[in-house]
């Protein structure tokens, strides 16, 4: 007897009836909104959240396109890597103060950020340089999230030796300085260029997700729903995947977001070292590091790599916030 | 506002839970405490005491709105009673009835974005429109409250003592060991053996009994006049949670203390409370004497709570109320229990029943038509559904 | 459906027979390794059955080993000593294949109808899981889903949806369209209403009735209100610090009951009705229940018993049958209910935590804590 049959039989039993038209009556606003809906839309109320995005989407675009990139031409009239005559040692054509105060007015000018020792556009420079370290946080967000959540979710969910073997392996890792490592590492791949690099810092920037996915998957587990999963016979793959995972997205998204910020100041800093990336290439922070003794009398050399490392830093990390705050339902609650 | 006199009945309506054999025995019974004297009672707990009658705390017109992404929730929707000295009202709700939200209201723990109005009086005060200085003075000493699950409402890096005596301190100055041993005196009062040792326990070494118990002692221990227990028992076993009843009431008359009891549980209220207050959506439904609440309810969901509860005589099937509660952010015009009551008619769906007094005047339902309750020998009859009406 | 696919010897007295559960938790201590420093029982020997198209309710406080003791039958614990047959076919001993086979005899619902749902599946594939893991869903899978929607209760059009948008009521009627998904013959019900409000549990205890009268199901159902489990109930047992105290009928384990802690139990839980609360006698336990990593010798209730003697500590009470399959693990079983509630008045008067406290009370209260301190193994009323 199907199971068609066998409710016919009963009769509906429980007298329960088709609840959920009624609860439409009543006024009741079970509307069918998916959770991640709910979490968009928190997104998107989040102001700060939401201005960073826009200028993190500009700061990217304006970047790629502006010198173009990977063989695709851009519109900017200078590339960054030709040297040129260096016009008034290099000082920078824009100007935004307007006439009415003094200054003089809006120009964009010839070589709006200045030029640099051997006459380059540091425009084009600093975009280049933007590409670079975007390139490269974004990859080590990558890369490091990947191996973070395939070691906390083998900890976390098989426990015993294989949680034990790896978390030790995690907390040497953690105690190894960061910046001596990705040194060493960089001294080595360096020179083999950015996309390299990203890959050999994401191998030591892991260990903070790898932790915080080994915590969601140590309570997830425990959870009835996945009881329930294994009291139907579900093998621990379908369980990993199909059920912990998902469940996880947010505080993976959070941590991969903030993994990015630190991964944008992290290459500053090796690049400033000179453990990143190497001429004639350039990055951000190798900029910073190039003019750095330039501070006192050619500023423009220091502050407009800067202000974009800033930029990027701050913004991804707004981003950050506004996905945790938007991810966390437990704001707003209200206790019956 | 008396009690009504607790001679065993003739008839016990329901039937005990033990069956016939036992009820006989009830009846039958009388305890003998040596350490009282000779005199008989035919209960130790046959009186839940005598009400006082000082007015203590008197709650008028009191709403409560949560403004949210989705709207205004309103919780609390007009919820009026007062409270005498000695005095247990318990208030009944499934969830969403606004029961916790009322009595957090009156202990000034809602969030800041909540909105209050209505007037709260404390011996005639008006807690609303005190400053926040005199409301924390207030809170704590003279109207307490007991949290459901002690585990998470105490601190678990400081020692039951400290915590105890903090208590006590916040609200008078005193040397630290007079503070000490008053927390001393009131956990023996609570019935903690070797009081003195537990002083410096943390609370995750009591089990979950003796923790309501250091909670009961915190609520009382600067002698309270109001205290607020909310769900006390919920996450209790029901052996313990009998000792724990016990001690609130004995704790009570000790202190003079009037209390005021929510749960979902009936059968607690029913043993503990003078008199009844049930919430549906945010409202009180009914307000009045627990007997007669629970033996002449004047509105139909009371008259469904109790059908939908498994009796020991009754042995067919349970009448459960269909549907669900309205939502609070979009309330249906008229009266909100009329999607799911079995009585409604047109005039339930357009007007809101006031809680009114119903056949007595100190028994207020809010109901159109508590008439017809009044008039049938079983109101939870209503609930019968479709299917055991067909048997 | 056909039967399962287990192999099953050709006769079996009981459609799920446990004999001597025991289930042990290592206890860990801190330290790199975490070596295992202690073991807590939270069962300890239980034996019990269940036949076709009844319900056993288990009924017993925290820490009694209940709910471990369902999830033990199921295998989501592996025991550590112990038989539990399924159609006579041992389950402890099992493959993982054939135990996999054998889930779909034997399912559970769970308590928490907001943890029991994957948050992030809709409805019809949280239910049309079952199906797709033992590869049933290929033929028409959305249809039976669909029938199970209608079976519980709910509308098939609301498959889509997601657990947060039904309430408390209609997810744990979800949970058990999932678990039927198999066409088991046996339900572990592990406290399945006890999160809901009251009204709402009413129907879907109603539902459990009838799906039992329909699809003849036997049903295991933990449970701690004694009230509902009086309603659904064929036979009982009741169970304290993991081992089972008492078992019998429905009528007998209530109308009559005869272990001391069946009668506390049943005299402390409130019933809705006034004049009844007011008036009866209870018994009061003195103190919590004891800790299972260290249970007290012999008798385990003994220490919250007003009966107990020297026997109760030296020697651990078997069951006895008292007639009809009336079960009691008692030296000391209780035959006249009045009188009982007498003498447990007067023993907690002595211990005096339940009573009043007169000057005279007090005094008599110190030396009778230090007294029972002593010779109680420290156990009476206080345990942390």
């Amino acid at each position: 007897m199907s199971t068609e049959e066998k409710a016919a039989a009963a009769g509906e039993g429980s007298g329960a009836g088709p609840v959920e038209a009624s609860t439409a009556a009543q006024g009741l606003n079970i509307v069918a909104r998916t959770q991640g809906q709910l979490v968009r839309r928190r997104f998107f109320r989040h102001r700060g959240a939401m201005i960073s995005l826009t200028i993190l989407v500009l700061v990217i675009l304006l970047a790629y396109t502006s010198i173009g990139f990977a063989g695709i031409p851009g519109w900017w009239i200078w590339n960054y890597s030709t040297p040129g005559k260096v016009i008034n040692r290099g000082a920078p054509t824009l100007s935004v103060w307007p006439t009415f105060l003094g200054g003089d007015g809006f120009a964009i000018g010839l070589h709006p950020f200045g030029q640099d020792d051997l006459g380059r556009d540091y425009f084009a420079l600093t975009m280049r340089g933007a590409q670079i370290s975007i390139l490269i946080a974004f990859v080590v967000g990558i890369v490091g999230t990947l191996i973070g959540a395939i070691i906390g979710a083998m900890a976390g969910f098989y426990r015993g030796w294989v949680e034990s073997v790896l978390m030790r392996f995690t907390d040497v890792m953690i105690t190894i300085p960061i910046l001596v490592i990705a040194a060493v590492l960089g001294q080595k791949f360096g020179g083999a260029g950015p996309l390299v690099l990203a890959i050999v810092i994401g191998l030591v920037l892991w260990t903070a997700l790898a932790r915080l996915i080994r915590g969601e998957f140590l309570s997830l587990r425990e959870k009835e729903f996945v009881e329930a999963a294994r009291a139907l016979g579900a093998k621990p793959t379908r369980i990993i995947f199909r059920h912990i995972l998902p469940n996880t997205v947010g505080v993976i998204t959070v941590a991969a977001t903030l993994l990015i910020a630190s991964a944008i100041l992290l290459e500053t800093a090796l690049s400033y070292l000179g453990f990143g990336v190497r001429a004639p290439d350039t990055s951000l922070g190798l900029l910073v590091s190039s003019y750095q003794n330039a501070f006192a009398t050619r500023p423009w050399l220091f502050w407009w790599p800067g202000l974009f490392i800033i930029t990027i830093a701050l913004t991804v990390n707004f981003i950050g916030d506004g996905l945790r705050d938007a991810f966390d339902p437990r704001q707003n609650r209200v206790r019956a | 506002m008396t009690v009504p006199p607790t001679t065993p009945p003739d008839d016990v309506p329901g039937g005990s839970i033990y069956g016939p054999a036992a009820e006989q025995a009830t009846e039958l019974f009388q305890v003998y405490e040596p350490s009282e004297g000779a005199e008989l009672a035919p209960s130790r707990r046959s009186s839940v005491g005598s009400v006082g009658s000082v007015e203590v705390l008197k709650v008028e017109n009191l709403t409560v709105g949560f403004p949210t992404e989705d709207g205004l929730v309103r919780a609390v929707r007009g919820v009026s009673y007062t409270l005498h000295e000695r005095e247990v009202l318990g208030i009944v709700g499934e969830s969403g009835s606004g029961k916790s939200v009322s009595s957090m209201a009156v202990m000034g723990l809602l969030p800041k974005g909540a909105r209050i109005t209505g007037n709260i009086s404390f011996r005639g005060r008006n807690i609303l429109s005190m400053s926040k200085q005199e409301q924390r003075s207030l809170r704590g000493r003279k109207i307490a409250m007991i949290f459901q699950d002690p585990m998470t409402a105490m601190n678990p890096v400081y020692t039951v003592g400290f915590q105890l005596a903090e208590a006590v301190l916040s609200h008078e100055v005193m040397p630290k060991k007079a503070a000490m041993a008053r927390a001393e005196e009131m956990l023996g009062l609570v019935g903690i053996p070797q009081p003195k040792e537990r002083l410096n326990s943390y609370p995750h070494e009591f089990s979950g009994g003796m923790r309501q118990r250091v909670m009961i002692a915190m609520a009382v221990i600067n002698n309270p006049d109001v205290i607020i227990a909310d769900e006390p028992t919920t996450a209790l076993d029901v052996t313990v949670q009998a000792q724990i009843l016990e001690k609130l009431i004995e704790v009570k008359d000790a202190f003079n203390a009037a209390i005021v009891l929510i749960t979902h549980d009936l059968g607690v209220v029913a043993g503990m409370a003078h008199r009844t207050l049930v919430m549906y959506a945010g409202r009180p439904v009914e307000l009045g004497n627990t007997e007669d609440v629970f033996y002449s309810p004047r509105m139909p969901y009371t008259a469904g709570l109790l059908g939908s509860i498994p009796s020991a005589g009754d042995t067919g099937r349970l009448r459960p109320i269909t549907g669900a509660p309205p939502s609070l952010i979009n309330l249906p015009d008229g009266c909100p229990f009329s999607p799911r009551c079995p009585l409604v008619t047109d005039v339930c769906r357009t007007v809101e029943p006031e809680l009114a007094p119903t056949d007595a005047p100190d028994h207020l339902g809010a109901c159109h038509h508590w008439d017809r309750l009044a008039a049938a020998p079983d109101p939870t009859a209503f609930f019968r559904t479709e299917s055991e009406a067909r048997r | 459906m056909s039967a399962p696919t287990v192999p099953s010897p050709p006769s079996y007295e009981h459609l799920l027979d446990v004999h001597d559960l025991v289930m042990e938790f290592p206890v860990k201590g801190g330290g790199i390794f975490r070596k295992v420093v202690g073991k807590v029982q939270a069962v300890s020997g239980v034996t019990m059955h269940l036949d076709a198209g009844e319900t056993l309710g288990v009924v017993g406080e925290s820490g009694c080993g209940k709910s471990t003791t369902g999830r033990a039958i199921l295998q989501l614990h592996k025991p550590t000593s112990g038989s539990v047959k399924l159609r006579g076919a041992e389950l402890t001993t099992m493959s993982n294949e054939d135990l996999r086979a054998v889930r779909r005899n034997l399912q559970i619902v769970f308590q928490d109808p907001y943890a029991s749902l994957n948050p992030k599946m809709p409805v019809n594939d949280i239910i049309g899981e079952a199906l797709k893991i033992h590869g049933l869903w290929e033929q028409d899978g959305l249809d039976r889903v669909a029938g199970l929607l209608k079976l519980v209760g709910l509308s098939p059009e609301h498959g889509n949806r997601y657990p947060h948008e039904f309430s408390g009521g209609q997810r744990q009627r979800i949970g058990i369209a999932r678990a039927l998904a198999l066409e088991p013959e046996v339900l572990i019900l592990d406290e399945p209403v006890s999160a809901l409000d009251v009204s709402v549990q009413a129907g879907v205890v109603n539902l459990l009735e009838d799906l039992q009268d329909t699809l003849g199901l036997a049903y295991f159902f933990i449970a701690h209100d004694l009230s509902i489990v009086r309603h659904i109930s064929d036979r009982i047992a009741v169970m304290y610090l993991g081992k089972i105290v008492e078992t019998g009928s429905r009528d007998a384990v209530y109308g009559d009951p005869k272990h001391p802690y069946t009668v506390a139990l049943l005299s402390a839980a409130p019933e809705a009705d006034p004049h009844s609360e007011r008036s009866r006698e209870r018994i009061m336990l003195t103190g919590d229940v004891p800790s299972p990593l260290n249970p007290p010798s012999g008798c385990r209730f003994r220490t919250r018993c007003w009966k107990a003697q020297d026997l109760c500590a030296a020697e651990e009470p078997p069951p006895i049958d008292h007639g009809g399959g009336h079960l009691v693990a008692c030296h000391f079983p209780v035959t006249d209910i009045s009188a009982e509630t007498a003498s447990a008045a007067i023993h907690a008067a002595k211990l005096g935590s339940s009573s009043p406290e007169s000057p005279a009370a007090a005094a008599s209260r110190e030396t009778a804590a230090a007294a029972a301190r002593d010779s109680g193994g420290g156990l009476s009323g206080g345990e942390g």
